[in-house]
């Protein structure tokens, strides 16, 4: 079996310094939609340099390197034990190399661990054997301020005059956003699951998160919901950073999983604009990065 | 931009307002959950036993906090191994986490600002008044470039605390931030949270 823990080193440090293009491109539009001289749009001029200066000098585009969150989907015939020690002593290196803050604190003593590992939930990796003969690691860094700002509601909520249907869906969601203010480092990215249970809720909305920008969602209901939603949550006002402004979600990512007769969650993982997430493709001897 | 230099004084404080541009030269302490919550535990509500290194290090404190400043940040540092320590990368974190303890720390220490993001709540406004004192918002997420504008780490506290919690004294220069909380009871925060909450009204009778 490939030794894969260089290479994943390097998707870490590509994850951390250097923002995907959608994502760039989305922040790029934005500015162009807010006044000349508001503080939303030199929030996000700030916002932009620092972009262009992390991937020029490959340091984390933001100190707070968050959860590191691997998707791991392998061939037949690898082993996942084998690839969960190159995963974490790739990630031990890459905070000692300073592309990652040491972020794995445990929770009972308060010791940071020092080198992003801990326990054997910190990072989170899923393993998923998939046919064919190409391995492919996808990495999302989550911050700790938007992970703050997700939500979980349980349909029907009276409060919101929320139904068990897509307009509750809608309800529950625009709450969230107003709820984070810019405390999520607007402007954000929506990623929400319908269905499910407590757990899987959680799980699935990130899940969504892996989805590319401009990647439409191949149901039509639920893709002109995500429409629905971004234009609704800019219409709040939040702006970027919580100053004032047009733009305070980039996009939303949408996915409904069955659930049990007696419940209806919505539930929502709000990522902040350093939306950091890197793929890595393995076939043979060659590796690709996205 | 207002060029301002750390220590900052009551006069200068008074006359910032929610809006002005400043750049901040001088040094700041960063401090955040645990900072705050082993602060106000051990030396204002002294609900625990000051221990170890404690006294000796708030007696160090007490001088750059008069008149200074506390950075919301869990750094990204190298030089770790040889203690030639580098800010790699300084974003502010979420502010309103130090809300139950932030005015009282203000008022402790004579301290006249905070840097963070997201903006702070109605204690820490009131706080402000008293004080009196600012909220200084920098860009969440603009972690390289603001490292830039931190020129020298001079030393640090609590490294025990873990690197993201540690104080770190750092000298800065032209760190930009924008004030979005004023001495005079304006918050920009406020204002965001009334108007959008009228939309979302508007939103949900749909």
């Amino acid at each position: 079996m490939q030794d894969l823990t260089n290479e994943t080193l390097e998707l870490i440090r590509r994850t951390s310094s250097d923002l995907p293009e959608d994502v760039e491109k989305s922040l790029r539009e934005a500015v162009e939609r807010e006044e000349p001289g508001s503080a939303a749009r030199g929030a996000l001029e700030t916002i932009l340099k620092n972009v262009e200066l992390s991937r020029k000098n490959s340091t984390p585009i933001c100190q707070d390197t968050g959860t590191p969150i691997f998707y791991v989907r392998h061939p037949e015939g690898w082993s996942t034990r084998r690839l969960r020690e190159q995963i974490r002593s790739a990630l031990a290196e890459a905070t000692k190399r300073a592309y990652m803050r040491p972020n794995a604190v445990d929770v009972l003593t308060e010791k940071n661990s020092g080198d992003n590992l801990g326990g054997k939930d910190f990072p989170y990796i899923h393993f998923e054997e998939v046919e064919g003969n190409t391995l492919t690691i996808e990495l999302v860094l989550k911050g700790g301020g938007c992970e703050n700002c997700g939500a979980q509601y349980s349909l029907p909520d009276s409060r919101l005059g929320a139904g068990r249907d897509l307009t509750g869906v809608r309800k529950a969601a625009l709450d969230a956003v107003y709820k984070a203010q810019g405390q999520g480092c607007a402007p954000g990215i929506l990623g929400i699951s319908f269905g499910g249970d407590r757990g899987s809720g959680y799980l699935a909305s990130k899940e969504v998160l892996f989805r590319k920008m401009d990647e439409a969602n191949p149901d039509p209901k639920l893709a002109a919901l995500e429409k629905q939603l971004t234009e609704d949550a800019n219409q709040l006002g939040i702006g970027p950073m919580g100053f004032g402004g047009k733009t305070t979600v980039l996009g939303t990512k949408i996915t409904g999983i069955h659930r049990l007769p007696a419940c209806y969650f919505v539930t929502i993982s709000y990522m902040c604009w350093a939306y950091r997430r890197r793929k890595m493709t393995v076939r043979g001897g060659e590796v690709i990065y996205d | 931009m207002r060029e301002i230099t750390i220590p900052i004084s009551n006069e200068t404080i008074r006359s910032l307002k929610v809006g002005d541009p400043v750049a901040l030269t001088g040094v700041m302490i960063t401090g955040r959950d645990t900072v705050h919550k082993w602060l106000i535990e051990t030396f204002i509500q002294k609900t625990r036993p000051s221990q170890g290194d404690d006294q000796e290090i708030y007696e160090a404190l007490k001088p750059l906090l008069k008149g200074g400043i506390i950075y919301h940040c869990g750094p990204v540092v190298s030089g770790l191994d040889t203690k030639q320590y580098k800010f790699v990368a300084a974003g502010p974190t979420t502010s309103i986490r130090e809300e139950p303890y932030q005015a009282d720390v203000m008022k402790h220490f004579d301290l006249k600002g905070v840097i963070g993001k997201g903006g702070m709540g109605p204690k820490t406004l009131k706080g402000c008044q008293d004080v009196p004192g600012v909220y200084f918002h920098a860009i969440g997420g603009a972690a390289t470039l603001i490292a830039q504008s931190v020129t020298k780490v001079l030393g640090v506290y609590k490294l025990d605390f873990g690197v993201p919690e540690a104080m770190w004294v750092i000298k800065v220069k032209d760190f930009p931030v924008v004030v979005t909380m004023d001495a005079h009871g304006e918050s920009l925060h406020a204002v965001v949270e009334k108007q959008s909450g009228k939309v979302l009204a508007e939103l949900l009778a749909k």
